[in-house]
């Protein structure tokens, strides 16, 4: 195996012997969950910061080419599992351009509206352990307040809190009715107040300015050739948003701004996702006053996705259906073909690359995840800080670890 | 800009090009990758490097080359997608690493190697990236089951009277 | 605690108590647990929602999350644990004092989960003692203090002050590592060429190769 040797880190030379090695990880409350850092420090400045990571790694990919897409979707959910719903909608989105599905336009709202919410869930959690690990605690529990009135919706919706496995193939699993509606209404309303709360607990507090403002600056070119996406690019000057290079799902008929930043520090990156958060509330306001009426999934005749009940149980047309979807030996047909598409989660950009081989299991979904390329940038925005600056860098690029391993 | 018939005109008719849904994808021979990307990057402006995986064609009907590479590449400046796909074959699956053009390459093609096994010299630091080093087994290939052949339960048991 | 003191023929003053030392101790312990939060993966997120205020975790005294294994008495396991991680949380569990107890949260850490792959273990109490299992994916934050409830309830009916409730127990509490079934699909596969499986290095030889360039 061709290994080269780490020159950094030699504690042998005798011109470095004055630096000390620290064992940061994989199980420290300030990793958000299990990733290793090898810090080399000369006294409290990092020299330099190697990252160990793996401790989550499950197979996700291999299980992908073992289930059917719309079993799939239940591994996809537990990636990034500050926000389940954009990743189901990823994978599906990812799907159906390979099956070359056009969703109904109340399906789409309806996505859309879910994907905005799920950006606000991930953002709040976000800001909430920013100020955790920079010692300000109240934010979290206002952050969290808010997080579990957002899981108060997609239960209302899905079923369940967490890891919802809402969307199939062509479609979604449940439709939603009035209620669920004037519930998102009470959400969006009561909303902006507790965002001005945070504002004023961390925005201008000269404690949380002195930690965060130039710590981990990433400038634009190097966000470019590192491969940054999302809040961590738009942070650093690279204006690109998927929702409005490449729209999909229903962006297209919202108004909305893109929110960049030209700092490149942790401060900036804070600061985009605080704006982000009302973004997405100006967007899932004017998405819930015009939800377009009508079904909810594509026609049940181009045997994608299982009929009605009541078809399935009073016709024979909708029995022979649902039987032909759910057999194992039957399902859809799948193009022989490869597919890459992404979609803006609210980490950054979340692709998956498919390759079908005609059966209704993937040959093979990988997964482009954004966290897993944010970390490999970690190293060179940390040198030259403090230890302590580690923390608030590795808060602000937004680490999964499930995401970073799969 | 993406211009195949600059791109052919300078490497040859080797190039195979076709769209899928809305992919611009490219096949290219496996000797000449690191020049087309490089061009790709330097004449044609794809800066962002977004993605580097690999797929193992084992078992799928028709296929002529065992492992296929794919580089994903996007142009921030002319909001434009390319993927760009070539194949190597065991014994010694080998492609030259393109961490020399975009360091987002660096993790990217660890991964790669840690789960297929396809090496890539000009790489600083090709280890294993995901799995523990002393990991033998390249899991995504098809030959490797997916429940393992028993790594995952190797390990000592600790009762209670003794912790 | 009052069922277990004794009566006397002389009267007390209402604020002194007659009552056994494990008893006292049991009632300190269960209302003061402090948890050990390993937690991996999306379960670590329900725990985080356990602590913050809608449940409140603190009403049962056990919002003091300390990351040391040293001072805690409770681990979570929240989250699937994978084979590069295993011998880390050994190593917690060992870390941790007397009297220690072990919730496994989650279906990931009960059996593995939906994951049944090459990398995760499939069932963490195949390696460590586990005392309560808490199913779900992930299970609702009231499972949990549901859980925890449980976890007091046993602590003052079989906790005892010098632990030794723990002497005894000398089988490890789950299935063991190899059984039939994988035995069976072991001998069913193709063996694969030159095969070695992964044994994790012994103390001698980490000491001997010295430290470790990451």
């Amino acid at each position: 195996m061709p290994l080269t040797q780490l020159e950094t880190a030699a504690p042998d030379s005798p011109e470095q012997e004055y630096l000390w090695t620290l064992n940061f990880g994989p199980q420290h409350p300030a990793t958000h969950t299990t990733l290793r850092l090898v810090l080399t420090l000369d006294g409290e400045k990092v020299v330099d910061a190697v990252p160990d990571i793996g401790f989550l790694h499950s197979g996700f990919e291999k299980l992908g080419e073992h289930l059917d897409f719309n079993q799939y979707v239940t591994i996809v959910d537990r990636m990034n599992y500050l926000s389940p719903l954009a990743n189901e909608i990823a994978w599906h989105h990812a799907v159906e351009k390979l099956l070359n599905i056009e969703l109904t336009p109340r399906c789409k709202v309806l996505r859309t509206i879910l994907a905005e919410l799920m950006r606000m869930h991930d953002h709040l959690l976000n800001v909430g352990t920013t100020g955790l690990d920079l010692g300000a605690f109240t934010a979290f529990l206002y952050a969290f307040q808010q997080r579990e009135l957002i899981y108060d919706i997609v239960e209302y919706a899905s079923g369940q809190r967490f890891h919802t496995s809402y969307t199939r193939v062509g479609g979604v699993s449940f439709d939603v009715n009035e209620d669920w509606a004037n519930k998102v209404r009470k959400f969006v309303k009561g909303f902006r107040p507790v965002h001005q709360e945070i504002h004023k607990l961390l925005t201008r507090n000269r404690i949380f300015i002195e930690r965060t403002k130039g710590i981990g600056v990433l400038t634009k070119e190097d966000a470019i050739n590192l491969g940054a996406t999302g809040p961590v690019a738009r942070a650093s000057g690279v204006v690109r948003d998927l929702r409005k290079d490449e729209p999909y799902l229903a962006y297209s008929d919202f108004d909305f701004q893109v929110v960049c930043s030209q700092g490149g520090d942790c401060y900036a990156r804070y600061l985009v996702r605080m704006q982000e958060l009302i973004e997405s509330v100006k967007i899932i306001e004017q998405a819930i006053e015009n939800i377009p009426q009508g079904p909810v999934n594509i026609d049940a005749s181009t045997d994608i996705v299982l009929p009605a009940k009541p078809a399935v149980y009073r016709s024979i047309e909708g029995l022979i259906q649902h039987f032909e979807v759910l057999m194992p030996n039957r399902g859809f047909d799948v193009p022989q073909e490869e597919v890459y598409a992404a979609t803006e989660s609210p980490n950054g950009e979340l692709g998956f690359y498919i390759v079908g081989n005609g059966t209704p299991r993937a040959y093979r979904a990988r997964t482009r995840p954004p966290s897993f390329v944010h970390f490999s940038i970690f190293p060179h925005m940390i040198r030259g800080h403090q230890l302590s600056d580690v923390v608030a860098v590795l808060g602000s690029i937004n680490i999964i670890a499930a995401e970073l391993d799969r | 800009m993406f211009d195949l018939n600059a791109l052919k005109s300078r490497f040859g008719n080797g190039i195979a090009e076709s769209t899928f849904r809305d992919n611009r994808r490219i096949v290219v021979p496996a000797e000449s990758i690191y020049p087309i990307l490089e061009f790709l990057k330097v004449e044609q402006g794809f800066d962002m490097l977004i993605d580097v995986t690999a797929v193992d064609y084992l078992e799928y009907p028709g296929a002529t080359d065992r492992f296929g590479v794919v580089y994903s590449l996007l142009s921030v400046a002319n909001n434009e997608r390319l993927i760009v796909k070539t194949f190597v074959n065991p014994p010694n699956p080998q492609l030259p690493s393109v961490y020399p053009l975009w360091k987002s390459a660096d993790w990217l093609e660890r991964e790669v190697y840690d789960m297929f096994g396809i090496v890539f010299p000009g790489h600083p630091d090709l280890r294993r990236i995901l799995l523990p080093e002393e990991f033998t087994a390249f899991p995504l290939r098809k030959d490797y089951p997916l429940k393992g052949v028993g790594e995952r339960h190797n390990f000592p048991v600790i009762t209670r009277a003794e912790s | 605690m009052a069922k277990r003191s004794l009566p006397m023929a002389v009267g007390l003053p209402d604020n002194v108590f007659l009552t056994q030392l494990d008893a006292a101790a049991n009632w300190a312990r269960s209302n003061s647990l402090w948890p050990m939060p390993f937690a991996t993966a999306c379960c670590g997120i329900e725990l985080m929602a356990t602590a913050a205020s809608r449940h409140d975790i603190a009403r049962f005294g056990a919002e003091v999350m300390r990351f040391s294994p040293r001072q805690c008495d409770l681990l979570i396991v929240a989250g699937r644990v994978v084979m590069k991680m295993l011998p880390v949380l050994q190593r917690i569990w060992l870390q941790m004092p007397e009297p220690k107890w072990c919730i496994s949260m989650g279906a990931c850490a009960c059996t593995g989960g939906v994951f049944d792959t090459y990398a995760v273990v499939q069932g963490v109490d195949r390696f460590i003692p586990v005392d309560l299992y808490v199913p779900g994916c992930p299970p609702r934050p009231e499972q949990l203090l549901a859980a925890l409830i449980e976890m007091q309830d046993k602590i003052k009916k079989t906790g005892t002050f010098m632990a030794n409730e723990f002497d005894s127990r000398t089988q490890p509490t789950g299935p063991p590592p190899f059984d039939l079934d994988e035995i069976r699909r072991a001998r069913e596969m193709q063996p694969l060429v030159d095969l070695q499986v992964y044994t994790p290095p012994t103390l001698e030889e980490v000491v001997k190769a010295g430290p470790r360039r990451v």
